[in-house]
């Protein structure tokens, strides 16, 4: 930890780390600096001039991005000099931008127009045409540039080279003469190509899965959890639900990363990024259903779906033995649900040798040194702290089974044959027409739940909207069929089941449902188990 | 006490008693009476008045449209147009602009991809519900593209449904006449 500093920011005494950049320091304390180029992630080449501020002593403005913090300097970001080389900076910045705000996806959460507003409010003296580039540049699998409206503040450029590191956009040609592009015989194809739309500042560099669906101001913002992977990035969820016809009903309209330093700072990968389309994807499940006397699904609504699974696998347990049932379970099913499954198996005395919680073939992917893991669900690490054994996989399970209740994930084809089958989940399966009992489960987006990624870091999990027609959380669904079977289970919302939890089990001790925003670390299952 | 409550300054409104006049209830009844009796008369007098060609007497005159034009004012706001460029392309650019700032929600815009690639959006669906709208001329003003405009005094868009109201692209355009529906559907409330 550097030295502390005493220093004058607008007239207000604070300290700050010796050597910290004046902008981030200001940050700190609640006063925001206009800034294009820099970036928290991605350095201070100090090319937009922007953030310049008056520095008692200096001969010039100086720009905050690049000074840093030393004893008894006197720094003020909103004295007249200071507002009007912002201002000035600001007016070279929009002499070339093509003003199109109308059909740009940017705008309302564009820095041109937030800062123009804030900052800005000249005048134009610029009475010259305004230079013409090329648009609706197809760049790359994700991402749409339009040359015209880019600043040149290159945070894209420094994103490939520094991040990830494919290096596949520059800056070419000199004066008002240059333009952003991708070298020669590349394209932006990389694994994070989304996130130069995030720190685009502007509108130059588009999304083209989002491109001209809906504007930014008709969104929603909920903050939550991706759990594409075993990082469990944060990430923030963007509803429209207001006015469905611009997304064709579809709810969500895409996942934003959202800053958390423990995990995935700012960044997300393309394939958790684009994963906000099972939400509404023609495969979600609306409402339960079980098979009736003739082979067809017949649907049922879910307190009768509780009640009459329940009484079913009773009476089967009654009469073939809970040794010849098994639980599939999947790393995708948080932790309340894996609690609340877990007293689901303990009421039957389902053994231990018959719960699988390894990932499923479809269930891994590639995994790169950023942000992706090979595992592709969330919740390995909490279901480890819970006392599941994620290494069993299917294949070492005990025969002869005569009934699985399989959640999230393709069973074996032998499992077609068994004469009791239940199948949980969100997004239908091949496997989903052949179960016997069809339950209907929420999204991730639908609830609020905890999970625990690779690291052993809990974040939660908030509901950005509510539950597609007749699904309920997967918890409330194992929770049913334990009162439906006579056992216990009270709660009624995912918060009384972390409670719960935190009580019962070692590894969530003294933890909170009301998670810090970048989560709190797990007590090691290891150590939990000692 | 609410907290709430304790930041405003609360007026408490004292109902007054009911005197013994009121109490007896006939009495009020009968002066209600009267006050119905008269305007009855008055009305009935101006009517004849008109039936006799006397219009001055300017009052609740029932105008008997569509037989008589109904008479609007000079500058009133009525029904929506959507502007051509000067090759016969829409002029809208799918800003939701206009979307946004009504205040009834009655305006349903889809954006797709232009060909032109300096348009570079358009609407691919531009749908008013008529009788949802105020007529309060907002989405006029929002237009950066001065693409949608009202017309004046022109209030004949008749519909035997909710359906018949929804004016959609080619007809705000004026390429299609709207042609409402003739038979009432069976549900004259649903929309489609």
């Amino acid at each position: 930890m550097a030295k502390l500093v005493k220093f004058n920011l607008d007239g207000r005494e604070i300290e700050a780390p010796e050597g910290q950049l004046v902008i981030e320091a200001a940050k700190d304390v609640g006063i925001e600096v206009p800034h294009y180029c820099y970036h928290p992630g991605l350095g201070n080449p100090g090319v937009c001039r922007l953030c310049v501020c008056e520095v008692e002593g200096a001969p010039k403005p100086q720009m905050s991005c690049r000074t840093a913090v030393r004893e008894g300097m006197k720094v003020r970001t909103d004295s007249p000099v200071a507002r009007r080389a912002q201002a000035a900076s600001l007016e070279f910045h929009l002499a070339n931008h093509p003003l199109d705000c109308p059909v740009c996806d940017q705008a309302g959460e564009c820095h041109l127009q937030d800062y123009y507003q804030g900052y800005g409010l000249y005048k134009s003296s610029v009475r010259e045409d305004k230079r013409h580039k090329q648009k609706r540049k197809d760049i790359g699998r994700a991402v749409m540039l339009d040359q015209e409206r880019c600043i040149q503040c290159t945070r894209c450029v420094r994103f490939t080279d520094e991040v990830s590191k494919t290096h596949e956009l520059g800056v070419f040609g000199r004066g008002d003469r240059s333009v952003l592009d991708v070298y020669p015989g590349m394209r932006l194809d990389n694994p994070y190509s989304g996130n130069v739309v995030d720190i685009c500042p502007v509108g130059a560099l588009t999304d083209k899965d989002f491109r001209f669906s809906v504007r930014a101001w008709y969104l929603d913002k909920t903050p939550s959890l991706c759990t594409g992977c075993a990082r469990v990035c944060s990430i923030e969820v963007h509803t429209n639900t207001r006015r469905p016809w611009h997304t064709d009903g579809r709810r969500v309209a895409r996942y934003k990363p959202r800053y958390n330093t423990e995990v995935n700072r700012w960044w997300i990968c393309d394939e958790g990024r684009y994963s906000y389309k099972s939400a509404d994807s023609p495969t979600r499940l609306k409402a339960s259903s079980t098979l009736g006397a003739d082979g067809h699904a017949v649907q049922v609504a879910p307190a009768d779906a509780a009640a009459r699974l329940g009484s079913e696998l009773g009476r089967h347990i009654s009469e073939r033995g809970a040794d010849g049932f098994a639980f599939i379970l999947s790393g995708t099913l948080s932790c309340e649900d894996l609690f609340a499954a877990k007293q689901l198996i303990s009421r039957l005395g389902v053994p231990a040798s018959n719960i699988v919680l390894a990932p499923a073939p479809e269930q891994l992917g590639e995994q790169d040194d950023i942000l992706r893991r090979a595992e592709k669900v969330p919740n390995l690490y909490g279901a480890t702290a819970l006392g599941f054994d994620v290494s069993r996989s299917l294949d070492r399970l005990k025969a002869p089974l005569w009934g699985a209740w399989v959640v999230d994930r393709e069973a074996p084809a032998a499992f077609k044959g068994l004469p009791f089958t239940v199948w949980q989940g969100p997004n239908a399966v091949r496997f989903t027409s052949e179960a016997r009992w069809v339950l209907a489960a929420s999204h991730t987006v639908e609830e609020k739940a905890t999970y625990a990624n690779f690291q052993g870091r809990l974040q939660r999990a908030n509901r950005a909207v509510e539950s597609l027609g007749e699904s309920q959380p997967d918890w409330a669904w194992f929770g049913a069929v334990l009162r439906a079977m006579g056992g216990d289970f009270p709660h009624q919302c995912a918060g009384s089941v972390f409670k719960a939890m935190s009580a019962a089990e070692p590894a969530f001790h003294g933890l909170s449902f009301d998670l810090p925003a970048e989560g709190a670390p797990l007590v090691a299952a290891e150590e939990a188990v000692r | 006490m609410n907290p709430v409550l304790d930041k405003h300054r609360v007026k408490t409104v004292v109902r007054p008693e009911m005197r013994f006049q009121e109490q007896v209830y006939l009495i009020e009844v009968w002066k209600g009476l009267l006050i119905t009796s008269r305007h009855f008369f008055v009305n009935l007098w101006r009517h004849c008045m008109k039936a006799l060609g006397q219009d001055a007497a300017a009052a609740s005159v029932t105008t008997q449209y569509p037989e008589d034009p109904q008479v609007t004012a000079h500058r009133s706001r009525t029904r929506h147009r959507l502007l051509k460029r000067e090759d016969g392309t829409p002029r809208c650019v799918a800003c939701m602009l206009c979307e946004t700032v009504c205040p009834a929600k009655c305006i349903y815009i889809k954006a797709e991809e232009s060909p032109d690639v300096m348009i570079e959006k358009r609407a691919k669906t531009f749908k008013i519900d008529l009788g949802m709208c105020v007529f309060c001329g907002y989405c006029v003003e929002a237009c950066p593209e001065d693409a949608i405009r009202m017309d004046t005094q022109y209030i004949q868009f008749p519909g035997s449904t909710r359906a018949d109201l929804i004016w959609d692209m080619p007809e705000l355009m004026g390429d299609r006449p709207k042609i409402p529906s003739l038979t009432p559907s069976k549900d004259p409330l649903s929309r489609p």
